[in-house]
């Protein structure tokens, strides 16, 4: 199997899309979420969707198969709350390893049967790694600013509970995504560090962050210039954006670190802006014609999607990258 | 991968700062230090971060790039200072946007302090003083915290104190970094140690010398990295005499700099500007810091006697008028200062071919600035709006150059803007000073501005902007009216294919009442903006050509979800038939209820009162807000975020409100009367003005409403005709615009449209505060029924009084009609000469009218939507066409 460095050298790669959205086609119940392991644990379970890859992983499996099917070449484990502290909210905490060696295990086996199907084109499975629901850097009290709710060293340590079941359920990259305080993500990378020089492996690392706001920062107050600085002391793949913004509001944030940075560039926005509504309705043309732009300014390397897409919008971008070439910064020793 | 073209050292607070070799020198702030500052190590020690924060604070805002913090004391436990200081710096914008060196001599200090800050910190610092093997396990630590390191020449042995020293141990520390940890050699910055000299000991002469060839050695042999140094250091023996102080900082660090030096701890207030040293000082400093005579320390300690005490008085820190062209006319944009604008602008125009590259290169790149921190929060809008001040005058006294130019050149095309904005106030609304506002920060961005001024008739507007060519056209109004003349404008842009967006703003326009009546109305794109702010980023977003399709078809498309749930939601309330609703009035028990008899009768007029009488009634909140400044006054003042700017503006408008009393800038004129009142046929209030009978109509409230709650109207605080007993209402309209517009004018005649701003919001305010006030004789006099109210203003800002004041086109009274009959009443136009357009908007604007009534159980109350039934049951009251009831009822009927 080619290695993915040297596959980013040659064409455009395409994340896959939401889980969530997907998943909430299913309509799951309270039962559904709980099945048969879990029927009498005390808290509500509804809405933990990383739990579903224990009490429903053929739904995870199938999401995941859809993804491929409309040609994603890299997909996401279904782990994005499966560390100790965002499952605290169920009191999970004991799950955690569980739930992330499984889904890696769902995620993996799914994407080797496409890869078998057409070796030329190999799927690789990153294993994804939220923010939590907690922030490092910014007290969630008005009235006491110095307060934090988590430190550094809690959060390193539930990362690398995270990160050391997701390369043991076998994902070939880890994805530290959706970072709206740029201190937990460094934690998650000092984590990474740490197991990478334990195990003395090498695994890819893709960081993405997410600008929250039209003025261009990210949650705790950084520009995407600062972001990338703050991030750019580990060697890592990929660097780049999701979530919060729709493509077009993503696009002058890209142009920042395109012009800034040799490490390559992802992008997985959401379906736009949410309507007044909460709901994404941007269809996959119209987020196709915006992705269009970052291939015609030759920014990215790699392309998906975040909240509200969905293959169909995968599979647009699948057919648009085919005519572009990567950005061409990235350059190996 | 090969970063080698952008091998800088970069550190990030909130913001990105990059260091290369073409950065000037970059400043340390080093007050934030306890073993440095007693000050902050006492504002520690009790405890006080809250002014511990602000000495970092003024580290930032008087210009350091990164901000030094030393918690290392042995009577605090600097681990805990460093975080809780730091956690409380991150919640500081304007502090954490630059970034952060964590400074201890304790390695846990600094990592507990490397453990809460999210950007790209330095740390100060480590050494191979303890062995390598700490060094090395420290080194590896920082980088993976992702900092960039401090080294201190200093290793087993000790502190280097030579220059052979420096380099062995600065060699051996690279090579250890690089080599061995594999960190980064741009993130390495030397502390070469800056020893004293003019110690008058010999060896120390050379001091100054071997840290500066020291600093060559190493920026010539250890590639990409940085060397630094705390300057003070090294005028040590001068201590208490702070000119020779100061010029010999001044003359190290221009010698240091030439060698290399490209950061440093640097207290800016204790640097002279090298060219400004006196010749004979500079002389004998630099005599010392070079070692270029063996005399060198007694000449120089003998003319320190002579300069003793000389220190200057710094009162306005100028030190800003030395730098380069740009930067001084950058500051002046963003500071707002007008005073040197026109020799800067004049020194620009000598150094390029054209005057209009001063427009746009130097103002625009300064500009660029104010947009910038204005668009990232950092900037408030009376700021802005004085930065357009100073660029008026920059750019009007380039006008003739520019004209010139075009008659050597004609040819040439003209400059092209970033597009042309037409802004008009609707027919019949007077109001425009959130125009104003959006025009300024709009002129600001690049965009030339058509402004039309206010109440400008459809016809105009369209014409305006087909002879103009105009790209987007803005339009702005207060009263509801306004709303339908939006309407009519965006169905005629549509019958005559025009194709630039629309843009909605104005205190009375709201996004449902765009996407639902405005929208519908035009193909193109209809945007509601209601704030200056964001007015910038859509204009910008509807005109960058890349970003243009996509938006407006994503505004349509919000707009057209928008409508179809805002539709669905009206539909979930309920109404009441009008019946219904007075048979459910709201009762006052007549017999027992107090009503008191007027002290005076008829109309009375108040022709010029004092202005100074109404200045305890000002309420300065809405005034903050119609900048933009959100809080109550006087807390507003203190805010975090926009106190100081809250506090210029208030200086700024106590100043003009200073000069409108002194001088009598404006009139205040005031007409009332109070009458013979009982309510009829349910809604109207029939009054009684010396025989000759009028009748107001009052609106229903009609929305389903929990069991027990009365359906309003204002003629509920009136006894009925029936009940046979006499009661009474007023009526007043008061102004203190007749002579806004002429000071408006002047102003902006001379380029200042803040002031121009400012004197409209300011009588406003005194028309509010008219009416404060009058209401106020009314009840203690002149009508008498609360003669011994005592109330504070702010009770009277909270309405703390008995009896209302309630003005058509407000809640209670939404229709705008019956100010006709307030004028016919009163005579206000024959009276006092304020006029009524034709959308009922009082000229001048800053006029207030209304109802008064004293009842202690009449309240103010919110009309909500009423029914079609009510409709026609009021044209028919009225006498008036259905049509032209529901046209002007329009805002308030339920949509079926």
């Amino acid at each position: 199997m080619k290695d993915i460095l040297e596959i980013l050298q040659e064409r455009i790669l395409v994340l896959d899309g939401a889980m969530g959205t997907m998943l909430q086609r299913y309509g799951f119940t309270e039962d559904d979420f709980r099945g048969e392991r879990f029927k009498d644990w005390p808290q509500p379970l509804q809405g933990n969707n990383d739990l579903l890859s224990l009490t429903q992983p053929e739904a995870i499996a199938t999401v995941h198969a859809k993804y491929l099917e409309a040609g994603a070449d890299i997909i996401e484990t279904n782990t994005f709350s499966a560390t100790t502290i965002a499952m605290a909210d169920y009191k999970m905490e004991e799950l955690v390893y569980e739930l992330n060696f499984e889904s890696a295990k769902i995620a993996k086996r799914v994407a080797d049967e496409y890869t078998a199907k057409n070796p030329n084109k190999p799927r690789f499975v990153v294993g994804s790694i939220g923010p939590t629901n907690k922030t490092a850097s910014m007290s969630p009290d008005v009235n006491d600013p110095g307060y934090r709710a988590i430190s550094f060293d809690e959060l390193r340590i539930a990362y690398r509970q995270q990160v050391e079941a997701l390369l043991d359920g076998g994902v070939d990259l880890l994805l530290v995504e959706t970072i709206f305080d740029t201190l937990n993500a460094k934690a998650a990378l000092f984590a990474i560090e740490e197991v990478k020089e334990e195990r003395n492996i090498e695994v890819p690392i893709m960081v993405s962050g997410t600008i929250t706001d039209a003025s261009g920062r990210t949650l705790s107050g950084q520009n995407a210039e600062a972001f990338l600085i703050s991030i750019s002391h580990i060697p890592i793949l990929s660097v780049g954006f999701n979530c919060a913004l729709g493509a077009s509001q993503l696009l002058p944030h890209l142009e920042v670190l395109s012009s800034r940075t040799d490490f390559a560039i992802s992008a997985h926005p959401n379906a736009g802006l949410p309507n007044a509504f909460g709901e994404y309705d941007e269809t996959p043309e119209q987020m196709a014609l915006q992705i269009k732009e970052y291939l015609e300014k030759g920014l990215v390397n790699i392309v998906g999607g975040c909240c509200g897409t969905t293959p169909e919008h995968i599979k647009a971008m699948v057919e648009l990258v085919k005519d572009y070439k990567p950005r061409k910064s990235v350059i190996t020793a | 991968m090969d970063k080698s073209k952008t091998k800088y050292l970069k550190l990030s607070g909130l913001e990105p700062l990059v260091v290369t070799p073409e950065s000037n020198f970059i400043n340390v702030g080093e007050r934030a230090n306890v073993a440095g500052s007693r000050m902050f190590l006492r504002l520690i020690k009790e405890g006080k971060y809250e002014e511990a924060l602000d000495i970092a604070r003024h580290q930032v805002e008087g210009g350091a790039q990164i901000i030094d913090i030393n918690m290392d004391d042995g009577l605090i436990d600097g681990k805990v200072a460093m975080v809780k200081f730091l956690n409380l710096v991150m919640a500081e914008p304007d502090i954490a946007r630059v970034p952060i060196m964590i400074d201890s001599s304790k390695w846990e200090i600094i990592e507990a302090g490397l453990q809460v800050v999210q950007g790209k910190c330095v740390v100060n610092s480590i050494s191979l003083k303890e062995g390598k093997d700490q060094f090395v396990h420290q080194a590896k630590l920082i980088k993976r915290y992702g900092a960039a390191v401090v080294v201190m020449a200093f290793d087993e042995v000790g502190q280097a104190d030579n220059y052979d020293r420096r380099l062995e141990i600065a060699k051996r520390s690279y090579d250890i970094l690089v080599n061995e940890v594999n960190f980064p050699p741009e993130d390495i910055i030397f502390d070469l140690n800056v020893f004293p000299v003019a110690t008058g000991m010999d060896e120390h002469k050379q001091n100054a010398v071997d840290f500066i060839e020291a600093t060559k050695w190493v920026k010539e042999n250890l590639p990409y990295c940085s060397v630094s140094g705390g300057v003070s250091n090294v005028s040590f023996s001068f201590r208490g005499n702070n000119p020779v102080r100061e010029a010999m900082h001044s003359v190290f660090l221009y010698h240091a700099i030439q060698a290399g030096m490209n950061m440093g701890i640097v207290n800016p207030t204790m640097l002279e500007v090298y060219d400004d040293i006196p010749k004979d000082l500079l002389d004998r400093v630099e005599d010392v810091i070079l070692n270029r005579r063996d005399d060198a320390t007694e000449r120089l300690l003998d003319f320190a006697q002579s300069v003793v005490g000389k220190a200057k008085e710094r009162k306005v820190d100028l030190s800003w008028r030395e730098e380069p062209v740009q930067n001084r006319i950058t500051r002046a944009l963003v500071k707002g200062i007008d005073q040197y604008i026109v020799e800067d602008v004049e020194e620009a125009r000598k150094n390029v071919q054209k005057p209009i590259e001063v427009i746009e290169g130097h103002l625009m790149t300064g500009m660029n600035v104010v947009g910038d921190l204005f668009g990232s929060g950092k900037m408030f809008l009376p700021q802005v709006v004085k930065s357009a001040r100073v660029m008026k005058k920059a750019v009007a006294y380039l006008l003739p150059y520019i004209e010139e130019e075009k008659l050597l050149n004609p040819q040439e095309g003209d400059s092209q803007g970033a597009g042309k904005i037409l802004l008009a106030t609707v027919k019949g609304d007077v109001h425009d000073i959130g125009k104003n506002i959006v025009s300024v920060v709009l002129a600001c961005n690049n965009y030339d501005i058509v402004d039309l001024g206010v109440m400008v008739p459809p016809e105009k507007i369209l014409e305006a902007a087909k002879k103009e060519n105009v790209d987007i056209i803005g339009l702005s109004g207060l009263i509801t009216p306004s709303l339908d003349e939006m309407v009519f404008l965006a169905k005629e842009m549509e019958r005559q294919n025009f194709n630039v967006p629309l843009l909605i703003g104005g205190a009375t326009t709201s996004k449902a009442h765009t996407a639902v009546k405005i929208d519908p109305q035009y193909k193109n794109a209809v945007v509601h903006v209601n704030d200056a702010s964001r007015a910038v980023t859509v204009v910008g977003d509807l005109l960058q050509n890349e970003t243009a399709d996509g938006y407006k078809r994503s505004i349509k498309q919000d707009y057209g979800i928008f409508r179809e749930k805002f539709k669905n939601r009206a539909q979930h309330k309920e109404y009441k038939s009008l019946e219904a609703a007075r048979a459910n009035k709201f009762k006052i028990d007549w017999e027992t209820s107090q009503i008191s008899k007027p002290n005076k009768f008829g109309v009375q007029v108040i022709d010029d009162l004092d202005l100074g009488k109404l200045v305890p009634y000002i309420d300065w909140s809405p005034f903050f807000r119609s900048w933009e400044l959100h809080g109550k006054f006087p807390d507003i003042l203190n805010d975090k975020v926009v106190g100081e700017q809250a506090n210029e503006l208030y200086a700024d408008a106590q100043r003009m409100l200073k000069e409108v009393l002194e001088k009598k800038l404006l009139k205040a004129k005031a007409v009332f009367g109070i009458f013979k009142a009982n309510t009829i046929n349910d809604d109207d209030i029939e009054i009684d003005s010396e025989g000759k009978k009028y009748v107001f109509r009052t609106l229903r409230q009609q929305l389903k409403k929990r069991e027990g709650v009365p359906d309003f109207a204002l003629s509920d605080f009136i006894a009925p005709k029936e009940s046979n007993i006499q009661d009474y209402m007023g009526c007043f309209c008061v102004s203190t615009g007749f002579g806004t517009a002429e000071l408006a004018a002047e102003y902006e005649k001379n380029h200042d449209d803040y002031s121009a701003i400012l004197i409209k919001a300011l009588a406003d305010r005194l028309a509010e505060a008219f009416a404060e006030y009058l209401h106020r004789e009314v009840r203690t006099s002149h009508w008498g029924y609360a003669a011994n109210e005592r109330l504070s203003n702010e009770d009277l800002i909270k309405e703390a009084y008995k009896g209302i004041r309630p003005a058509p086109g407000y809640p209670a009274c939404p229709d705008h009609l019956e100010k006709l009959t307030i004028w016919e009443v009163l005579g206000v136009k024959e009276k006092i000469g304020v006029v009524l357009t034709e959308s009922l908007a009082m000229w001048p604007a800053a006029s207030v009218s209304g109802y008064y009534f004293a009842n202690p159980e009449a309240r103010y109350f919110g009309l909500g939507k009423i029914k079609e039934d009510q409709v026609k049951d009021f044209a028919n009251r009225k006498d008036i066409e259905m049509e032209k009831a529901a046209k002007w009822l329009a805002p308030n009927i339920v949509d079926d």
